[in-house]
């Protein structure tokens, strides 16, 4: 395996899936990844799953699919802010009620981390973080030394994850790569309408790629228009502004953003 | 013979600093460890120890690092202190607001532009009008705090707004929406805020009451519940007087423990009173609830 492509936090944007994985079989990757959170945000979740299984990607599961696998309550987002919390409640009951017993079957079983070996690099690919599924590594908020402690105590050389939202790679020496592939469900809240997702490669070292993804963003807030899902949400994938849950942005992402 | 509750430190994240010991220039009704302008039981740390204990910290793997007191910017190296954290980490510093400096921000900003890494400024405030916040933090703070806010706006930075609860719980729906209103009409478009429990010991004991004897964390409160929320499952404090557990718990001689951040790994008994709102809240000292998931 020389070549990967690799996404997170679909978010039931299948339409963004689906432009992803042709961009992909484009770059003739060896093998396509996800990172998990395949539910929350968007419309229709099950138009998610066949396009998984069609191109066999490999999953991670995310705490979305967590909850939404296991049947609890709520998402478990632990917002302060009541208006963030009033969106994650409507955007959870959406996904959970529109998500198939089978597709929840298959969330259940998810693992939560997977391995593989690209050259002599050790790969591990985790949702938030390889301690913990629904931690937030931002790129303002963690560490190299943190870092260093996750590759050492994780035997790992290059760690993938995502669950922020926003991507972000740091190399440390001498050669040991953390890359945030960022997320296929939403924009990264810089005004631009495209998502994002990752090629790691083998040339020489290490190589990482974010590539942009366009899709027809105006559809996605057309259908969730019509599934009545909240204005704000189709606010942000018409403008790529994130207008919720901006709670958990640390300051320096946050102020790159309008809210 | 009854079993301590005793907490492993799963790995140091959060590295705290009693930065300007029990130094401030305010002397709060509720403050947990009586901080004031008469209180010298702790000391300032100076850049030079605190740059010995960032050394130390990254073979450990730290993951942010926290500066409080007393108030943090009383102490005439805060700036420069800041300055070097930010080529280690992220930096927090918890301040009143009420003392900061044009040409500290400036430098501070400065400093956070040419770092990978994020500045955070939580500032206290216990009220959103002078009537609720002045009685509890003094006279006149309410008016020199929004200053703060404003002067921390103008230089770019977007400061966390903690308030402690010193209402019932039942009304944070309507204190939330009070400080949103309070902060939008001085200028923050989208605030940030954070309402915490008291800590019922220091001055907060005579200002409300003390912990029930009830009120004490046992071996079987432990058994299930989620370690990662107590703070001292993730974090240590550095004071002028050694390596402590938490930042709460600095008046317990029994929190010491050690000198350096290696001596102080080891488990810790969580049955000091305070431990229990800990246990009831959890991740009273985080910028966010670290179970906040996306």
């Amino acid at each position: 395996m020389k070549r990967i492509a690799v996404f997170g936090g679909i978010y039931n944007n299948y339409l963004a899936l689906e432009a992803a994985l042709h961009d992909a079989h484009r770059r003739d990757v060896d093998a396509i990844f996800c990172l998990g959170d395949l539910g929350a945000f968007g419309p229709h979740p099950d138009r998610v799953f066949p396009l998984l299984g069609g191109h066999q990607v490999r999953c991670v599961q995310g705490n979305y699919d967590n909850s939404v696998g296991n049947g609890l309550a709520d998402c478990q987002c632990g917002y302060t802010d009541p208006r963030d919390n009033h969106f994650a409640r409507l955007s959870y009951a959406y996904t959970f009620a529109n998500t198939s017993q089978a597709n929840r079957a298959w969330l259940r079983g998810l693992p939560p981390q997977l391995r593989v070996q690209l050259g002599q690099y050790r790969v591990l690919m985790c949702h938030g973080s390889p301690r913990r599924t629904n931690e937030f590594l931002w790129e303002s908020t963690t560490s190299s030394a943190f870092l260093e402690h996750l590759f050492d105590s994780h035997q790992a050389d290059v760690i993938l994850a995502t669950h922020t939202g926003i991507k972000w790679h740091r190399a440390l020496a001498p050669d040991r790569h953390f890359v945030n592939v960022g997320v296929l469900g939403r924009p990264e809240n810089d005004g631009r309408t495209n998502v994002w997702y990752a090629i790691i490669s083998l040339s020489g070292g290490i190589s990482v790629e974010f590539v942009p993804v366009d899709y027809d963003h105006e559809r996605l807030a057309a259908e969730m228009r019509a599934e009545n899902l909240p204005a704000e949400f189709v606010e942000t994938v018409l403008t790529g502004w994130w207008t919720t849950c901006l709670e958990v942005l640390p300051a320096k992402e946050r102020k790159r953003g309008r809210h | 013979m009854m079993v301590l509750p005793m907490v492993t430190l799963n790995h140091l994240d959060d590295l705290w600093f009693q930065v300007a010991g029990t130094w401030c220039n305010l002397t709060c009704q509720h403050c947990f460890i009586s901080c004031s302008p008469h209180n010298r039981n702790f000391g300032f740390l100076d850049l030079a120890t605190v740059e010995r204990y960032l050394h130390e910290s990254v073979a450990l793997g730290v993951k942010e690092y926290y500066f409080t007191g007393g108030e943090p910017f009383l102490n005439r190296d805060m700036t420069a202190i800041l300055e070097r954290t930010l080529d280690f980490g992220p930096a927090t510093v918890l301040t009143n607001g009420t003392v900061l400096q044009s040409a500290w921000l400036e430098r501070l900003r400065t400093a956070e532009s040419k770092s990978p890494y994020c500045l955070e400024f939580r500032v206290s405030m216990d009220g959103f009008t002078a009537k609720e916040n002045d009685p509890v933090r003094g006279d006149g703070t309410f008016e020199r705090i929004l200053a703060g806010v404003r002067l921390l706006l103008e230089y770019g930075f977007l400061p966390i707004l903690t308030v402690t609860r010193t209402r019932d719980e039942q009304e944070d729906a309507e204190l939330f929406a009070g400080f949103v209103r309070l902060l939008k009409a001085n200028g923050y478009a989208n605030p940030r805020i954070k309402i915490l429990p008291t800590l019922r010991i220091g001055a907060e004991a005579e200002r409300c009451r003390g912990y029930a004897d009830t009120e004490r964390v046992t071996s079987e409160m432990l058994d299930g519940h989620d370690q990662n929320q107590l703070l001292c499952s993730h974090a240590r404090m550095v004071t002028d007087r050694g390596v402590y557990v938490c930042p709460i718990l600095i008046e317990t001689p029994a929190a010491r423990l050690g000198t350096t951040l290696g001596e102080s790994l080891r488990p810790f008994a969580i049955n000091q009173s305070a431990c229990y709102t800990c246990w009831q809240y959890g991740a009273l000292c985080a910028n966010v609830d670290p179970e906040a998931q996306g």
